[in-house]
């Protein structure tokens, strides 16, 4: 009888099936259903990434997880903010620091950091969807003098929902990001706006030669922003998403992911709305 | 040009619009302001305005009883409120409320309809800006109602 080989990752050389044995360090709760860990590895390994990649956390004896890196890189630990939607989730959220937790990754094709340098940055997130475009909204700040006109458009369930609230304050005064949140529901109390995400385009004084579009968020809403982009005049190509779908092996293995030719977890989940637009619409994909 | 002329033209319901039809809407129309907390209307009574906000935020509110006022719709700078004015019975299905001073143009409903009446040319004209306003309003409630941001997406 023989094995299967172990699948190798490309850039490391490392077996890339087999997690790394990591710790929590820290627990915050961000939103009713979300909290944001803070991971070291158990021995120091080289890990670098970019923004938009994604890591498989494992929660041992539960499963494992596709969950995007949210925080800066060159931290030192890795920040994964997570929601309590099923039972892996759910076990990882409530994991205490120093409890043990598995890593593989890094994962996929993030953001277009380097081609969005000289350019006007859209920046476009849903829901929990902000979370994988914290590390490039860190990026940008890092590099602020790169970029040209920054917007953050930021759409939420309720005004509890919004993840990163006293940084998003910061990212606005301190990195002179045009900063713009919306929810879909809110009471007397919510002074800002309530409406669709699509809604807060109107508040940007688009270039449309110059600028580029960072989406992530529910594929719905991604779709539907991408469209009010491409009517405004944006190209396709210069419209960035992250998309999601059931990521298994991380490595293009077993297609659970698969949309269409793409696998989202070797070939994303970073894709222009060029490539990913026309199988969007496919709904039997 | 007057500024209430002026504050008309330049709102972008009113983009393009052929002059003569806007002299016609300005002789409806009057500038408002209103107070950060102050109620413009009330659900249930008469929809006599239609409003061009310039500066600010309105919420535009239902009340649900054991619940209180929840905000469906904020409404800012560029955008306009109040198209309850073109449709019988001529009343307010909802609360608004300035959530911030507010500067908007009030076009007087009765006066609206009556100039409209008299030239369907000026009608049509209007019907063809509301319509978009309408169109992407039960678009956004239609998203709104498929609760993306929920746990489940």
């Amino acid at each position: 009888m023989s094995l299967k080989p172990t699948a190798i990752d490309a850039r490391s050389g490392a077996p890339a099936d087999v997690p790394k044995l990591c710790y929590v360090r820290k627990r915050r709760h961000d939103a009713p259903d979300a909290w944001t860990l803070e991971i070291e590895f158990a021995e120091s390994v080289p890990f670098s990434y970019t923004p938009g990649q994604f890591n498989m956390l494992t929660a041992f004896g539960v499963g494992e997880s596709a969950i995007s890196i949210s925080g800066p890189p060159g931290q030192g630990r890795l920040i994964h903010t997570i929601r309590d939607v099923g039972p892996v989730s759910h076990a990882l959220t409530r994991l205490a620091p120093n409890d043990p937790v598995g890593v593989r990754g890094p994962f996929g094709v993030g953001w277009p950091m380097a081609t969005a340098e000289g350019q006007d940055v859209v920046i476009v997130a849903g829901g929990l969807g902000l979370a994988p475009l914290r590390p490039a909204i860190y990026h940008i700040l890092s590099r602020r003098e790169h970029f040209g006109d920054v917007w953050l458009l930021y759409g939420a369930r309720r005004p509890e929902d919004i993840l990163y609230r006293s940084e998003i304050e910061e990212w606005r005064k301190k990195g002179h990001i045009d900063v713009n949140i919306t929810v879909d529901h809110a009471g007397m109390d919510w002074p800002g706006h309530v409406g669709v995400v699509t809604g807060l385009l109107s508040h940007v004084n688009m270039d449309v030669s110059r600028t580029i579009a960072m989406l992530c968020g529910p594929e719905v809403m991604m779709r539907f922003v991408a469209a009010s982009l491409t009517e405004k005049g944006l190209g396709v190509g210069r419209i960035f998403l992250s998309m999601e779908r059931n990521m298994k092996c991380a490595i293009g293995h077993c297609g659970h992911c698969q949309l269409g030719p793409a696998f989202i977890c070797r070939d994303g989940p970073v894709f222009t709305f060029e490539r990913m637009g026309p199988l969007m619409s496919v709904k039997e994909l | 040009m007057e500024k209430l002329e002026y504050n008309l033209c330049a709102h972008p319901f009113f983009a393009g619009l052929d002059n003569s039809f806007a002299t016609l809407a300005v002789s409806c129309a009057q500038d408002a302001h209103f107070g950060a907390g102050e109620f413009i209307f009330h659900e249930g009574e008469a929809a006599d305005h239609f409003y061009l906000v310039r500066e600010g935020r309105v919420a535009l509110q239902i009340a649900a009883p054991g619940r209180g006022p929840a905000t469906f719709l904020t409404v800012g700078p560029g955008e306009v409120f109040g198209v309850n004015w073109l449709a019988s019975p001529y009343r307010w299905s909802y609360d608004a409320r300035a959530i911030a001073p507010t500067l908007a143009v009030a076009l007087n409903a009765a006066c609206l309809r009556q100039k409209c009446e008299s030239d369907p040319a000026l009608g049509y004209a209007l019907t063809k800006r509301v319509l978009p306003v309408l169109i992407e309003r039960l678009h956004a409630c239609r998203v709104q109602l498929l609760d993306l941001y929920g746990a489940r997406s």
